[in-house]
């Protein structure tokens, strides 16, 4: 597989070692996260998956800054300088549009925060909603676009100040199975377009093998990490689901996940 | 509609008054209430005063309701902590309070202000601070992510997204205002349409007494008139809670 070795050659984008995290709640410690080791390359889409519970928000949210940890160490940007406000773009489940904005003004929202120039980010916000197709609702109110559409706005507003990684949290858990499978078809296109590195959680075993270059596997009580590898699939059709390759990924990760 | 519903009213009141052979001292008619306008009783400038006060201390009221909410958002255990005590001393009847505050703060608009304010912010206060936590906690991580500073969240999510709740507090909070403030002027007041009434009962010119209570009633329609607008302007439509 000689893109996989391509992309082995460079130092990772981010590399977890040994990451610990543990909420304190009412005097006791709990352990969300034990051990997460895995590296992340440039341009990669890591899928992680895992059942309720198992500290995969928890784990976006350390990569986020948004939580400290409590052991191990979280090195992103592979020796070139990240700042964790300006370098990360967030999808959740659910799209957290504003509803008082129209939808490009959605988009807008972190270039505002981060005190973007308005006019070209106005322009790649366009652009944005373009890619995800949604061009002609730029000035629609969110209450006026399907769970669907809302998604793809939250994710054109992921990309808005122009992000090395994103970061996805069951971005597509909401959605209804068709919707779903359409937008992971959408989001490949998106992340070859946009060559950002993605690290994507889920549920879905198949969606995780589907869209994964590399598939981390988490499992819960205790929350640790089991099994990480890397995709190898001739192409990311929605045939490649029904071939043998992908059934032995799956079955590599419902073994893990003890469902079998 | 609205208008033919409140023209009956009127009518209703009119026929009430002359079939029934009501006394005018009792009621006046709606045409006798309209002609008192035209006596001398100073009525721009006692109407200018009570406005002032329902919008002086209507105004406090939504700022200090929307600034204490924030700052229990901020720093929670302050919430836990004070959010009762500011219950308990809301359930002090604010009318009692009104010769105290003629002592503190003597005669005149300040007492009235602060009997308004006082009796009108707890609705702000609560329906704000609803709204503030009822914003999504993954959109205060979204913004957090980006390192938003805390004036940023307020402005472009806390703020707007907690409008709707803001706005149906400071629809209750209007009634309440007029009222503390005519309250205000009865005990405490040279001036204004609530001490004017107390001047007319006394040589019973009822008319003159429901033209006040019409004119009060004006002060309250034009503030939540206003407050409507607003809300019109500023909270989308499908963000309006009713
Ligand atoms: N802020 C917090 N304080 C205390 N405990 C927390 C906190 N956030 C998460 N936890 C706990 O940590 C564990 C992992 O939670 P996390 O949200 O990361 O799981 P998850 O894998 O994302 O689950 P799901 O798939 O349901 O979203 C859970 O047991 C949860 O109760
Ligand atoms: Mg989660």
């Amino acid at each position: 597989m000689p893109e996989e070795r391509k992309i082995e050659d460079r130092s990772p984008f981010i590399r977890l070692a040994g990451v610990r995290k543990e909420f304190a709640s009412r005097g006791e410690k709990f352990l969300a996260v034990s051990d997460a080791t895995f590296d992340v390359f440039e341009g990669e889409l890591v899928s992680m998956v895992g059942p309720s519970g198992c500290g995969k928000t928890t784990l976006l949210k350390v990569l986020a800054g948004l939580y400290d940890h409590q052991g191990g160490t979280v090195e992103i940007g592979g020796g070139h300088a990240f700042d964790p406000g300006r370098d990360v773009g967030m999808v959740f489940q659910q799209a957290l549009l504003l509803k008082w904005r129209r939808v490009l003004d959605n988009v807008m929202l972190p270039a505002e925060i981060l005190g973007l120039p308005v006019k070209e980010t106005r322009e790649r916000a366009r652009d944005l909603l373009n890619m995800v197709g949604l061009s002609g609702f730029e000035d629609s109110y969110p209450y006026e676009l399907s769970g669907g559409m809302q998604q793809r706005a939250a994710i054109a507003r992921a990309l808005v100040h122009d992000p090395k990684l994103i970061l996805m949290d069951e971005p597509f858990g909401a959605l209804d199975a068709l919707t779903r499978e359409k937008m992971n078809l959408e989001l490949l296109r998106i992340w070859r377009e946009s060559k950002k590195t993605v690290i994507f959680v889920t549920h879905g075993i198949a969606e995780a093998v589907f869209l994964g270059t590399k598939v981390v596997v988490l499992t819960a009580g205790p929350a640790r990490m089991a099994d990480m590898f890397p995709v190898d699939l001739p192409a990311r059709t929605l045939d490649v689901k029904t071939s043998e390759q992908f059934g032995e990924y799956t079955r590599r990760v419902y073994k893990l996940l003890g469902m079998e | 509609m609205v208008v033919a519903v409140h023209l009956a009213v009127v009518l209703a009141w009119h026929l009430f008054v002359t079939l029934g052979d009501v006394p005018s001292y009792v009621m006046p008619t709606p045409e006798a209430t309209l002609a008192a306008i035209f006596e001398d009783y100073n009525w721009l400038h006692n109407t200018m005063i009570t406005t002032g006060e329902v919008f002086g201390g209507y105004l406090l009221a939504v700022a200090v309701g929307v600034g204490l909410a924030l700052f229990f958002s901020w720093f929670r255990q302050f919430e836990s902590t004070l959010m009762p005590l500011v219950v308990s001393l809301n359930m002090i009847p604010k009318v009692a309070l009104g010769p105290i505050f003629i002592v503190w703060f003597s005669y005149g608009l300040g007492p009235n202000i602060i009997i308004a304010f006082s009796i009108s912010f707890l609705p702000i206060l609560l329906t704000t601070a609803r709204g503030l936590r009822e914003v999504d906690p993954d959109l205060i991580d979204l913004a957090r992510s980006l390192r938003a500073t805390r004036w940023q969240l307020f402005t472009k999510i806390q703020l707007p997204g907690s409008l709707p709740y803001i706005f149906s507090g400071m629809k209750v909070a209007v009634v309440l205002a007029v009222a503390g403030a005519v309250v205000g002027e009865f005990i405490a007041s040279e001036e204004g349409l609530g001490y004017l009434m107390l001047q007319v009962q006394v040589t019973m010119d009822t008319a003159a007494m429901f033209m006040a209570v019409l004119l009060i009633t004006l002060v309250g329609v034009l503030l939540y008139g206003l407050v409507l607008t607003l809300e019109r302007i500023f909270v989308v439509r499908d963000a309006r809670v009713e």
